[in-house]
């Protein structure tokens, strides 16, 4: 018997995402589905979750999603409305815990890539850059990834340009480069699973299946190999009460809708 | 510390201290003077051509569209942008054909809404040049640099990344704790742009909402055009001076424009005008509609007013501000978040 599904995979990547965010914890987000999560975060199981915006946003309860990283729901009845010098001097002084971002190809190390496909000189496509992108991967103390397309073009061997540093070459390497200690990427959620980072290696690591994902659909939708443990949990499904608090979030769908 | 790194990032906007102190002595008057004026003459007294500018506010946020569109009617040409980050400005600027470089922290894109037609075909072809990358908060602390007066900051962000190789940053051993540490230097840009809530008619300046990196920003650009809703007092700024985010001795132009952000957003004042946001990035996925959006929007229009008349009038302003304040659609339209 085949039943309409209940949820989008957008709906549980934010789910996912959200459930990774603890209560009294400090989180950077941007636009899109990271917001979202924060925002279902904070309505559920993290009341006291302070969420920061790049432009100056800090400690908002977003009324409904904003467009912009600076969009006045970004500091609704907010503790301050500030600046990024602030934001961004309180990440790189320790304060805030995760980051959330997303990214247009990755490797085995989490580095990250949102500037240009090709060369950067005669870009074959260009991307818009850091942005903060940078800036939250260098300085927050875990970073999450939502890459909503995993495929062998986007988790690649070799990256055309490091946008934002995951692990670099491997343990250590954050340190070497001069990056915060004890920084870098803490999990991966793709619409196949979440994975974490190799304590011994810094490489990507197979954590949790989403429902009715196989462990060789995640190898075959990367050109470098993932690391597969022999036990591997599956996703919670979103509850009744998420979906509700979600469609609250995004009444028109221009997150979760996608 | 690291392998040797080459650095290919052309260093724009920089000037020794000594010599921007002595431009500033020179050129920027300590006078309470009336600096009203209007938003043509401004922009043709401070923005030649081949000029490096940067713009205030955030992205969709606070953009001073009004000065945007006039660089455009003026058919300014070879500008150096700074994208710090640089979304509908920078777009506008670049369809309307008054940039050939950009510095890019982020560009070509217009976050939630998808990546821009009209920046990307320029970049792609070679008819803008980037010059170099940074992050958001390594350009905002270029402009803290330049606004302290000193020739760089360290900051611990871009390490480690191909940003560096491509930027005008430089990667030393911290003296004391011997680890790598990354220098931006300062950047003076030749003009910014700003929009305000309020100021007085010596540019006395208040913000409401997020400053994002206006505050360091004003500090660093040798010129400063001021377009805002509403000129105020004197008197208004002294009862509560602690509002002031600039202050009158750094402004060069100031010019009262009401709904001068349109369609990008005014801080708890009104919402992003999405209906023609959306219009520009249709319109702008080809050369011919670009031009067209230009003749329609600037070259037809015989000013700002004008302008607002055609996008909605009334109606649209009332709505944008309805929208902001949280409050039910009064109208059909099919803006964002209400």
């Amino acid at each position: 018997m085949i039943e309409e599904p209940r949820y989008n995979l957008t709906e549980l990547l934010a789910c996912v995402a959200a459930g990774l965010l603890e209560d009294g914890c400090s989180a950077f987000v941007g636009t899109g589905l990271p917001i979202v999560a924060g925002m279902l975060a904070q309505r559920t199981h993290a009341p006291g979750l302070l969420i920061i915006f790049e432009a100056g946003g800090i400690g908002p309860h977003v009324p409904v999603l904003p467009i912009s990283v600076g969009d006045s729901r970004t500091y609704y009845k907010a503790s301050a409305a500030s600046s990024m010098h602030d934001v961004m001097s309180a990440s790189q002084a320790g304060y805030v815990d995760y980051g959330f971002l997303g990214g247009a190809a990755m490797d085995c190390y989490g580095n990250v890539n949102t500037t240009v496909i090709g060369d950067w000189s005669h870009p074959k496509t260009r991307l818009p850059g850091s942005g903060g992108g940078n800036d939250v991967g260098s300085l927050c103390w875990r970073t999450i990834y939502l890459m909503r397309q995993q495929s062998t073009r986007t988790f690649v061997n070799k990256l055309d340009f490091v946008t934002t540093p995951g692990y670099l070459t491997g343990p250590g390497a954050r340190e070497r480069a001069g990056l915060p200690a004890g920084t870098g990427p803490y999990r991966v959620i793709t619409q196949l699973g979440v994975y974490d980072f190799n304590e011994a290696t810094k490489r990507l690591h197979l954590l949790v299946l989403h429902p009715g994902v196989t462990a060789q659909q995640v190898q075959e939708a990367s050109e470098f190999e993932i690391f597969i443990p022999d036990r591997v949990a599956v996703s919670p499904e979103p509850t009744v009460e998420q979906l509700r608090i979600l469609r609250e979030i995004d009444p028109r769908g221009m997150v979760i809708g996608k | 510390m690291n392998d040797p790194v080459e650095f290919s990032g052309e260093l724009i906007g920089w000037h020794d201290p000594d010599e921007n102190r002595r431009w500033v002595r020179e050129n920027k008057s300590r006078q309470l003077a009336d600096k009203r004026t209007t938003v043509a003459e401004a922009i043709r007294k401070y923005v030649p051509d081949g000029s490096l500018v940067a713009v205030g506010g955030f992205g969709h946020i606070r953009v001073p569209m009004a000065l945007i569109y006039e660089l455009v009617r003026q058919r300014k040409r070879d500008l150096t942008v700074v994208c710090n980050p640089g979304v509908h400005d920078i777009d506008i600027l670049i369809g309307g054909g008054c940039v050939s470089r950009v510095d890019v922290a982020y560009a070509f894109g217009h976050e939630l809404r998808g990546l821009s037609p009209c920046g990307r075909r320029a970049v792609e072809s070679g008819q803008v040049k980037v010059t170099g990358e940074i992050s958001n908060a390594g350009y905002q602390w270029r402009f803290l640099a330049a606004a302290m007066g000193v020739p760089f900051m360290p900051v611990r962000s871009m390490l480690g990344t191909s940003i560096i190789k491509h930027s005008s940053a430089r990667v030393i051993e911290d003296p004391w704790s011997g680890k790598p540490i990354c220098l931006v230097p300062a950047c003076y840009p030749d003009v910014a742009l700003f929009h305000v809530h309020r100021c007085d008619q010596y540019g006395n300046a208040q913000i409401d909402g997020i400053l994002a990196d206006d505050f360091e920003l004003a500090r660093a650009a040798r010129r400063l055009i001021i377009t805002t809703e509403e000129i105020i007092d004197h008197e208004d700024i002294q009862r509560r001076p602690w509002r002031t985010v600039i202050p009158f001795y750094l402004v060069d132009a100031v010019i009262e424009v009401p709904f001068g952000a349109h369609p990008t957003e005014m801080s708890v004042a009104y919402y992003f005008d999405e209906e023609h946001i959306a219009h520009w990035l249709k319109v702008s996925k080809t050369p011919e509609g670009t031009i067209k959006y230009f003749e329609e929007y600037v070259f037809g229009m015989p000013d700002f007013e004008s302008y607002l008349e055609k996008v909605g009038g009334l109606r649209k302003l009332t709505h944008l501000k309805q929208v902001m304040k949280l409050q039910p659609d009064s109208t059909s339209s099919r803006d964002g978040a209400s």
